[in-house]
């Protein structure tokens, strides 16, 4: 057994093909005249010509089935091959140091894969690929003027190589290549992205021991833990075969749910909402299934700029996302910042304790031009669809009520200035930190939805900051503590008829959906890739299963005790 | 003369896919647009010099712009960096 990183999940079973790269060698030739310099010149420009139109040629081609990553990639390839850089270092070689063309192609590529390779930057070093790519064209076109498109594949082809290149990848006849398997590579490599993006297995990193197998060898590949069973014996490939079979058959399935309400056997409706961050993921979530969105995070707007966003900006923002949405629920998150994740624009002095700091909605009512820019944006796009407006980090009552009373103010802005907004837009609030969750009863009077947020109120509830390794293991959801809270904000938001969903890391662990339906939990919000497989268990039971479920790990008082039981449970 | 600081955030700094794009922008125009982070400064024409400048999230980098349309072109790569960065 070979093992590499597994970068595409997926098994698949088939013929190993070796792709083996021509070796080009330096020619030593030296160019006599300047004459013939200028004439090596004239086919280095000649051949980078040939090249680019090459490059143009896959690109048109409808035959490759390109994905936008595809063409990513060979936007790139234009740009390095059209490089005035690697021009002028060529063109260098050739007339002071009388290279060919030929050598010259290769020094100034070595040079350059050698400069990126060394780079202390796990992506940059991979575009080392990028540059062996498109020096191995340009000498393709140096030599013959035309470069051929690969070999063609037998049925059920698993490709081994040192390294893919760019245009490998994209030209493969994915019809018959089920699998790559490099010696090279890395999560970030292209081997890895096309292979993700056209759903094909892979692995990558494979080390020296690859290039022991032999062309026409049957090969085993598991692109999800990464290893290469070489011409397995009946019984492994029996068992492959039929893990192979379960794959396909869970991807059928969670397909096949897409357009299925979630409602449990006994005939409760749930909502199954998603995360987003822009109006370009809700085409994901429709894809998934996703009926609305519990969480739209805001940062992104303010992030990556030197300034506010100003509220015209925001404003486009928020209606693309409303347009998007096509009506259905989306609930927009206030800025939610702080001195972890701060802004060059916007200085928050340095805080020991960033998560306990100044952030989130104590900044907005803080300094109200940022929060009423924010507010006139989201209501003035209210009118395009279906928003609702969430307020984070509420601690208190009093940060409840002047939230509200902000929206207010607004609103009358808006009403004397004759702009349309939606007059009855839910307010709602992030139940994230356990003074929060215990006055729930309190809090609820005042809006008109919560969401749980989990990784907090976890984090704060435990007091365990999950990003240091040293406490890590004592963050869980499941602990009792952490159960009686949401437990808790659920009840008390029910006596009053206000609806509760979820939006963080609980709200897709398989474990938890039947104990928070439960609860009672009216919408669960995560990312969309999750909802299939959470939808998927809640259709398969029962409400009154999950209640029985409650109660049992309600009376439970350790969270491995409570894992272990629902894993039986999900069984 | 023209000259304008960027922090970049997004979390891979510049990698091929917005330094495409922002060839592309910049060949529009016919100011001389050069790139600095540190002591090193490039031309802006070139992807090779782009990467190996080694841009990553939390760097500061310059853009000096010079020449005939330089307002216009830092109007555009303001947006580009405003716009374009912040959605990777």
């Amino acid at each position: 057994m070979i093992k590499g990183t597994g970068v595409s999940p997926g098994i698949s079973i088939g013929i190993a093909h070796i792709l083996k790269k021509d070796d080009d060698g330096l020619s030593g030739i030296i160019i006599q005249t300047n004459e013939a310099r200028e004439l090596e010149i004239e086919k280095f420009n000649q051949a980078v010509v040939s090249a680019i139109r090459e490059v143009e040629t896959i690109r048109l081609n409808t035959s490759f089935d390109l994905k936008p990553e595809d063409m990513d990639i060979l936007d790139t390839q234009v740009e390095f091959l059209g490089d005035p850089q690697i021009a002028e270092d060529v063109h260098e070689k050739i007339r002071n140091h009388f290279r060919s063309a030929h050598d010259a192609v290769i020094e100034v590529i070595d040079a350059a894969v050698e400069m990126f390779r060394n780079m202390d930057d796990e992506y940059l070093s991979a575009r080392a690929a990028d540059l062996r790519d498109i020096g191995n064209r340009i000498l393709r076109n140096l030599n013959t003027g035309r470069a051929s498109f690969g070999p063609d594949f037998g049925e059920n082809t698993i490709l081994i190589a040192e390294d893919l290149a760019p245009s490998d990848t994209i030209t493969l006849d994915t019809t018959r290549v089920v699998g790559f398997a490099t010696r090279l590579g890395g999560r970030t490599s292209h081997t890895a992205i096309i292979a993700k993006a056209k759903g094909i297995p892979a692995v990558v990193a494979c080390g020296s021991e690859l290039l022991n197998i032999r062309i026409g060898e049957t090969v085993i590949l598991d692109g999800t833990t990464g290893e290469l069973i070489i011409n397995p014996g009946s019984e492994i490939m029996g068992v492959y075969k039929a893990k192979q079979v379960n794959i396909l058959n869970e991807k059928a399935l969670l397909r096949s749910l897409k357009d299925l309400p979630a409602i449990t056997t006994d005939g409760h409706r749930l909502k199954l909402y998603a995360n987003i961050s822009n109006a370009a993921e809700l085409e994901q979530v429709f894809e998934n299934g996703g009926e609305g969105v519990g969480l739209l995070r805001t940062e992104m707007l303010f992030m990556g700029r030197d300034s506010f966003p100003s509220e015209e900006e925001q404003f486009n923002f928020y209606k693309q996302v409303a347009i998007k949405s096509k009506n259905r629920p989306v609930i927009i998150r206030t800025l939610d910042i702080g001195g972890d994740k701060p802004l060059p624009y916007f200085g928050i002095p340095q805080e020991n304790n960033p998560f306990m700091g100044y952030r989130a909605i104590r900044i907005c009512l803080d300094q109200p031009e940022i929060f009423f820019t924010q507010l006139r944006a989201i209501l003035r796009a209210s009118v395009f669809g279906n928003l609702k407006i969430m307020f984070p980090m509420i601690s208190n009552l009093s940060e409840v009520k002047q939230a509200k009373e902000s929206v207010n103010e607004v609103k009358l802005e808006l009403k004397n200035a004759g702009i349309d907004f939606d007059r009855s837009i839910e307010l709602g609030i992030m139940i994230e930190i356990p003074s929060a969750a215990l006055i729930a009863d309190i809090l609820a009077r005042e809006v008109d939805f919560f969401s749980i947020g989990t990784n907090d109120l976890c984090q704060y509830t435990l007091a365990v900051d999950r990003m240091n390794g040293k406490v890590s293991a004592l963050y869980n959801h499941f602990n009792p503590g952490v159960l009686r809270l949401i437990s808790y904000v659920i009840e008390q938001a029910h006596k009053q008829n206000k609806p509760v969903g979820l939006c963080g890391e609980m709200a897709s662990d398989p474990l938890a959906a039947l104990l928070l339906s439960g609860m009672g939990l009216d919408e669960f919000s995560m990312s969309a890739g999750s909802i299939p497989s959470i939808k998927n268990i809640l259709i398969k039971n029962s409400l009154s299963k999950a209640r029985e479920v409650f109660k049992t790990v309600m009376e439970m008082d350790d969270p491995q005790t409570i894992i272990n039981y629902l894993k039986e449970d999900i069984k | 003369m023209i000259s304008k600081d960027y922090t970049i955030l997004s979390p891979q700094g510049i990698h091929a896919r917005p330094a495409t794009a922002l060839l592309k922008l910049v060949r529009q125009f016919k100011s001389s647009i050069c790139l600095q982070k540190e002591e090193k400064v490039v031309p802006l024409r070139s992807m090779l010099n782009i990467l190996a400048l080694a841009i990553q999230c939390g760097d500061t980098i310059s853009v000096i712009i010079d020449g005939e349309d330089e307002s216009e072109a830092a109007l555009s790569i303001d947006n580009f960096f405003n716009d374009l960065l912040k959605h990777q």
